[in-house]
């Protein structure tokens, strides 16, 4: 009978560890506590059928055990039974799936006013690029990318000469407005993740990637690549500093565009380059 | 068409086919242990060496965990072998263990003994199927000894990493016998798995019909389908990368720049890749399941003398699993970088395949509702396995949600579902198997004594060691990180359960020693069991000899008058009515 116990402290055990361990999601720092909530939707529904089955089959184990003499009944089907229990189970998986595809088309749906912002990542590090004052990122060709133009930017795109590199560093974006992740790969696969953000994508070499998301509050916020890329997986990290709109003017006014990186290499060259 | 229930035993059937059996390879020890064309020694050499490799992969475990749970202290545990251990442990025991061991292993020992054939419709291929197989494991093992070492690209062999300097085994010996491993474990995986099929479909006694299989030979049956339709799309993904790897193609290489340098890949797509791989990949995780569904299924019912409750509504949601488990498989790939809409498609068809399996998991409680439940060690694992397998089955309900799955995915709240629901839940079905089947195999029961700490140390345990770690992966910690250190987003610090665990899995793994030692122990040692001590039902315990015979059946093949579950029926002289025993009364209101 043991057994029986044991499933009971299973069910007790599993639900006492959820409500009072500490351990928890980190607090949510952008647009995306839909997410949270279908989870835990999701979390109720599951927790539910999870005890419903173990005290049942402990209540089974127990009720029917072996007894000198005893004999099983002999019930081959019972049609009520299954299309009953069917039916329920369809209902259930209707309560989560509804709300998370209603989630999921918010999640793919980018705003109108979101601002573009580039991820490029490699082996093992994160270099953003910001689109400038036309707003518009220029092209990138990653058979472009070279020492000092470490992003792949195609000179010739116009809109391409104002965009913002920072190369091998932070980013900040600006507190309560919408962005648009674009993501770039120049090597192997990778994964932009800030948990606090909840939203990821894998990075991929040869195509871009999105995922958007508006940050709600201001702080330091690591970044982890979430995307096995090799050996340095684990140390390919970095900061997001979401900032409020002062700061974030200040930060950025402080960076250079393509333009002004590739020009004092051009200067000081002893032979034009091209 | 379909005859379960039956209203009346049929009239009683001419003698069954009675041509003697004279194996060609029985003659002499070699012969019969080396190269075996007997489907039953083929199981025992498919389930050694997937054991033999399995405790492999089992030890890997144990050194991975010694770095998650205490960072710093083993010197040897460098990036590039934490690596190589994760992904070694993840590829021997999805491929090389569970589905060697379900299909090889025990569809080679039951499929004849239980559909009533005398072996497999192709003895010598089958032969051939396991020294392809072995090749397989020892290409694999020789990467441990390769310049390099083995691939460290994870499970899933990624590109392009995979193939570039940045893994371990990348640009190495690694990647390469990984590869040709796969292929070769295809190669014979074809071989043993056209046997299942054909046997099945066409080796079955006289009465056997197909609503009268054992949902063993079912779930076996089914699962071997799939695999032959999956296993091809690993194939020629392995045989890409190759290419790729080895003749400069493109398959799955861009343009790339790596550490400066511009390579001479271009056009081709990671991401295809992925697709190849997961349609592979997502039916292999119902190629271990199926199995397990149809022999706990078959535990549950004979050691709770009880008929499975809704065989056919069982038989469809294993089919049903099977076909729907083919369009499912993107579901692995909702943060991947697709088009997005594929979400709403996966994210409804995953949930959907959600449905039969709850159909499944409450027949098997309705089996134990009013059942004569014996505690043996078959069932108490068949008890543990619907626990892990309902837990690990409702995780899945987070991740197969697209938009749930999007904090989730690459955290090891995804190494905490997949353990539960196809590591420990089959390996927990294996066990119970194991502990009911090795009387059959040997003559002799396995010492209960040892059994017990054994169940005990492994069901706990293995709960202990995954239940929590559902929770690292929720405060954001992510997966296949050799070291996270401090950082900010983890809030409580997650070392001190890092630690618990490592240690509920050397507990774990230390107990799987005493099961070994029960095995080897029990072959002499072991209670003599005689040719049916459960009391079973189905075909396999009532041979003439245990362990059978060469062919099975002596002169005689059965005929078949019933189901595999006839137990408790009413009016019956005993609570159990052996398939093949012609006994003609049937109650009159089994079809309430």
């Amino acid at each position: 009978m043991a057994i029986a116990l044991v499933l009971v402290l299973v069910v007790v055990g599993s639900v006492a560890f959820h409500l009072l361990s500490p351990w928890w999601w980190t607090p949510i720092a952008s647009n995306w506590s839909y997410i949270d909530h279908t989870l835990i939707i999701t979390f109720w529904i599951t927790g539910a059928v999870f005890a419903a089955v173990v005290l049942f089959t402990a209540y089974c184990v127990w009720r029917f055990r072996h007894r000198e003499g005893a004999r099983a009944a002999y019930e081959p089907e019972n049609r009520r039974v299954e299309l009953w229990l069917t039916g329920l189970t369809a209902v259930g998986v209707a309560a989560m799936l509804a709300p998370g595809l209603v989630v999921w088309h918010r999640f793919i749906t980018v705003p109108e006013d979101a601002a573009d912002v580039e991820v490029v990542a490699q082996q093992w590090l994160w270099s953003y690029r910001l689109p400038g004052e036309d707003g518009a990122l220029g092209r990138s060709d990653a058979a472009l990318i070279s020492l000092d133009n470490p992003l792949g930017v195609v000179p010739d795109d116009p809109a391409g000469a104002d965009d913002v590199i920072i190369e091998a560093g932070d980013l900040h974006l600006p507190v309560d407005r919408p962005v648009r992740m674009l993501l770039r790969s120049v090597d192997v696969l990778h994964n932009f993740y800030v948990p606090e953000f909840r939203g990821k994508m894998d990075m991929v070499p040869g195509m871009i990637t999105f995922f958007w998301f508006t940050p709600t509050r201001t702080g330091e916020f690591e970044v982890l690549c979430a995307e096995l890329c090799g050996v340095g997986h684990g140390f390919m990290r970095g900061y997001v500093y979401v900032d409020d709109e002062a700061d974030y003017q200040a930060w950025l006014a402080e960076q250079l565009t393509f333009a002004e990186l590739a020009q004092p290499i051009r200067v000081g060259a002893a032979e034009p380059m091209d | 068409m379909v005859d379960v229930p039956q209203q009346s035993a049929p009239a009683v059937p001419p003698p069954a086919e009675t041509a003697d059996v004279h194996p060609p390879d029985a003659a002499t020890w070699w012969g019969r242990w080396v190269f075996s064309q007997d489907a039953k020694y083929i199981a025992l050499q498919y389930a050694g060496t997937a054991v033999g490799i399995g405790l492999v992969a089992l030890v890997l475990s144990w050194l991975m965990r010694l770095q998650l749970g205490f960072p710093g202290t083993f010197d040897f545990i460098t990036p590039e072998a934490y690596y190589q251990f994760v992904t070694m442990h993840g590829m021997i025991m999805v491929v090389y263990l569970l589905t060697a061991l379900f299909l090889g292993g025990f569809g080679n020992y039951l499929i004849p003994l239980m559909v009533g054939a005398r072996d497999m419709v192709f003895p010598f291929v089958n032969m051939l199927s396991y020294w392809v197989y072995l090749l397989a494991v020892l290409v694999l093992a020789a990467s441990f000894f390769a310049p390099g070492g083995p691939t460290g690209a994870g499970w899933t062999l990624y590109p392009p990493q995979a193939i570039l300097g940045g893994t371990p085994g990348g640009q190495q010996a690694g990647i390469l016998l990984m590869l040709v491993s796969l292929i070769l474990f295809i190669i014979g995986f074809t071989m043993g798995g056209l046997n299942y099929v054909v046997t099945v479909l066409q080796a079955r006694t006289r009465g056997m019909t197909l609503m009268r299989m054992p949902l063993t030979v079912w779930g076996i049956f089914t699962a071997t389908v799939m695999a032959l339709l999956a296993f091809p799309a690993l194939f020629v993904a392995s045989v890409m990368m190759l290419f790729d790897r080895l003749l400069g193609t493109s398959f799955f290489m861009p343009a790339l720049v790596e550490m400066g340098e511009q390579l001479s890949y271009g056009g081709g797509s990671p991401i295809l890749f992925q697709h190849l791989f997961w349609f592979f990949g997502h039916p292999e995780v119902y190629i271990v399941a199926l199995p397990a569904f149809g022999i706990v299924s078959d535990l549950i019912s004979v050691h709770a003398r009880k008929n499975i409750f809704g065989y056919r509504m069982m038989v469809w949601a294993i089919v049903v699993i099977g076909a729907l488990s083919f369009v499912v498989w993107a579901h692995h790939m909702y943060v991947s970088g697709m088009n997005p809409y594929f979400g709403f498609f996966f994210a409804t068809t995953t949930l959907i395949i959600a449905v039969p399996t709850a159909i499944k998991v409450y027949n098997w409680l309705l089996t134990l509702w009013r059942g004569d439940i014996h505690l043996t060690l078959p069932m108490l694992f068949a008890l543990a396995f619907i626990v892990t397998f309902v837990n690990g089955g409702l995780t899945g309900l987070f991740l197969g949600n697209v938009v749930v799955d999007v904090p989730l995915s690459d955290t090891m709240f995804v190494v905490a579902h997949f353990h539960m629901v196809m590591g420990v839940a089959p390996v927990l079905v294996i066990y119970g198997a194991i502990y009911h089947w090795y009387p059959k195999i040997t003559g002799r029961l396995m010492n209960e004594a040892m059994g017990q700490f054994h169940f005990w140390v492994t069901f706990v345990g293995a709960y202990a060691i995954f239940f929590p770690m559902h929770y690292v992966g929720l405060v954001g910690v992510p997966r296949r990180y050799f070291e996270l250190g401090e950082v900010a987003f983890v809030t409580t610090p997650v070392d001190g359960l890092n630690a618990f665990i490592t240690v509920a899995a050397l507990v774990v793994g230390f107990a799987q020693m005493v099961f070994l030692f029960n095995f080897l122990w029990s072959l002499r040692h072991g209670r003599p069991a005689g040719g049916n001590p459960w009391r079973a039902a189905s075909l396999e315990w009532q041979t003439p000899e245990t362990p059978p015979g060469h062919g099975n059946w002596g002169h005689d093949l059965p005929v078949v008058y019933r189901w595999a579950y006839d137990y408790s029926v009413p009016g019956a002289p005993q609570d159990f009515i052996a398939q093949n025993d012609p006994w003609p009364g049937r109650p009159a209101e089994r079809r309430a």
